[in-house]
């Protein structure tokens, strides 16, 4: 069964839909990458899958159990404030909180989790810098980790190679290729079109021709080569 | 002159009224860190005026404690600002500023068209500044405002990680299933408890400076949540002692306004720290 299904799905924001009719069916394991031009309800989307707005048509539904196990949400960086006071551990910590019913403390568990997933992320050693001195593929990797400590099963992920410079994108889509062949699936919002059709199995394209099918498929398209042609965010082919 | 100042502090209605004076300055400084880093000062300001506004009404009543009004309505606007939503941004803004500056003309109209007491200037100026003396603080007043401020006290405790949850990333907190609009339900709550403890203490224009320094201050040395949480309630309540100890030795100086003029000069030197620090590094 699929993790997520949509079906005739309309986004939006205050009653003015974005993007309407939207059908897709996203499975354990895919790598889906949504992609359009600026305004064409990207974030949108994700804020409506997230339940972060309300749906304004259509129907989507998650897998039974996909709810209780969460879902690992990082946001776009323009949404942090720069001077927060927060350490590394405790933004990563916060992730734990995740369907938790009522929890004072942190347990035992939740630390070893966080521990694991800053390891994973090689930002151990940075746990108690503060996140507002840290670069900003730091930042994103931090923001990552936190993500992991909310689910087991599907990342979602808003342009989080925004900002970042050449090295750290690369090591940022390299993180995701692992964590997507460990079984997480991967729903990601992306402006960067080269990398899009190298790492993702499915793309979902958002506009005026809705397209979802395969990233190969997709090359294909009138949709594909126009947004080429645009060549806004397409970092030279 | 040792014998005198001992002899003031041991009264009784001394310790009663530094045992508030310590509790509203906790309870502000620690809810103070959330509120400065959501941008919710403003909010704190307006609904203090709000409050007086009520407080107003209750003197025109004759109320014997006026708290029993105040604070069910304070509560109500502050539920009403807080949770307005942030989808209309400006049009939060600009019905604060209605609220506060209608609440303050209407007080102020009351109590001097229907004023009982024989001073109304006075008792307006004790409303905004907060009262001259400490000596009208009765047992009443301290169990109430114990109870306040244990009620905050606890609530912040439980609700700690997902109070900073909230503060940093409020859509990831919702998006990952925490209820953030029963938080900012009881969040707003807390304000409206808040500014009414310390409504008493530091008058309305003033209650704000309680909430916002502490926080302000330590977010100048101190890095991360828990180091800013910890710091900003030691600054809080070390600077309402220092200042009640003043206005104490000092009876000219009227309690409320002589702690805030204490917490602006301890951001004036925290921020000196700050600034030779990053100079040193």
């Amino acid at each position: 069964m699929a993790q997520i299904k949509a079906t005739n799905l309309n986004i939006g924001y205050d009653n003015n839909v974005v993007a309407k009719n939207l059908c897709f069916e996203i499975n354990k394991g895919d790598y889906v990458c949504v992609v359009g031009e600026n305004g064409s309800g990207k974030s949108t989307l994700i804020k409506t899958l997230l339940g972060l707005l309300p749906k304004l048509g259509g129907n989507f539904e998650f897998a039974e159990g996909l709810q209780k196990t969460g879902i690992g949400y990082l946001p776009q960086r323009t949404d942090f404030q720069k001077d927060f006071p927060a350490s590394v551990k405790e933004i990563v910590l916060s992730g734990c909180l995740a369907n938790k019913k009522f929890k004072v403390f942190y347990s035992k568990k939740d630390k070893i989790l966080a521990e694991e997933n800053m390891r994973h992320l090689e930002i151990f050693d940075l746990k108690n810098k503060p996140f507002s001195v840290l670069s900003g593929g730091q930042q994103q990797r931090v923001l990552l980790a936190r993500a992991l400590c909310s689910t087991k099963d599907l990342l979602v992920l808003d342009e989080p190679v925004s900002g970042l410079d050449t090295i750290s994108t690369h090591e940022m889509y390299d993180v995701l290729k692992k964590l997507n062949q460990s079984g997480i699936t991967i729903i990601m919002v992306s402006h960067d079109l080269n990398s899009v059709t190298k790492f993702a199995s499915h793309i979902l394209h958002i506009g005026k021709d809705v397209f979802f099918g395969t990233a190969k498929g997709y090359e294909q398209t009138p949709q594909f080569k126009k947004l080429v042609e645009q060549g806004g965010h397409n970092n030279g082919h | 002159m040792d014998i005198s100042f001992w002899d003031i502090i041991c009264q009784d209605y001394v310790i009663i009224a530094l045992v508030v004076v310590l509790l509203t300055a906790l309870c502000s400084s620690l809810f103070g860190v959330t509120l400065v880093l959501k941008r919710f000062s403003y909010i704190g300001d307006g609904l203090s005026h709000a409050a007086f506004g009520v407080m107003a009404v209750a003197a025109v009543l004759n109320l014997s404690n006026s708290l029993w009004l105040t604070l069910p309505i304070t509560i109500v606007v502050a539920i009403i600002l807080l949770c307005g939503g942030p989808n209309s941004k400006i049009k939060g803004d600009a019905s604060i500023a209605i609220i506060s500056v209608s609440a303050l003309a209407i007080g102020y109209v009351l109590m001097n068209v229907f004023g009982t007491s024989p001073n109304v200037s006075g008792d307006i100026c004790s409303a905004l500044f907060g009262s001259m003396s400490i000596v009208n603080m009765g047992t009443t007043e301290l169990f109430v405002a114990i109870g306040l401020s244990v009620f905050v006290l606890v609530v912040f405790v439980l609700l700690y990680h997902k109070i900073f949850a909230i503060t940093f990333d409020e859509n990831f907190a919702k998006a990952t299933g925490t209820k953030t609009k029963v938080l900012q339900v009881l969040m707003a709550i807390v304000l409206a408890v808040l500014i009414v403890l310390a409504m008493k203490l530091v008058g309305s224009l003033l209650v704000s400076a309680l909430i916002i320094f502490p926080a302000l201050s330590a977010m100048r040395i101190f890095k991360s949540f828990l180091g800013v949480t910890i710091a900003s309630s030691i600054i809080g309540v070390c600077c309402a002692f220092v200042g009640f100890l003043l206005a104490v030795l000092i009876p000219s100086l009227p309690v409320g306004a002589t702690i805030v003029l204490v917490n602006l000069v301890s951001f004036g030197i925290f921020s000196c720290i700050a600034a030779f620090a990053k100079k040193a590094a």
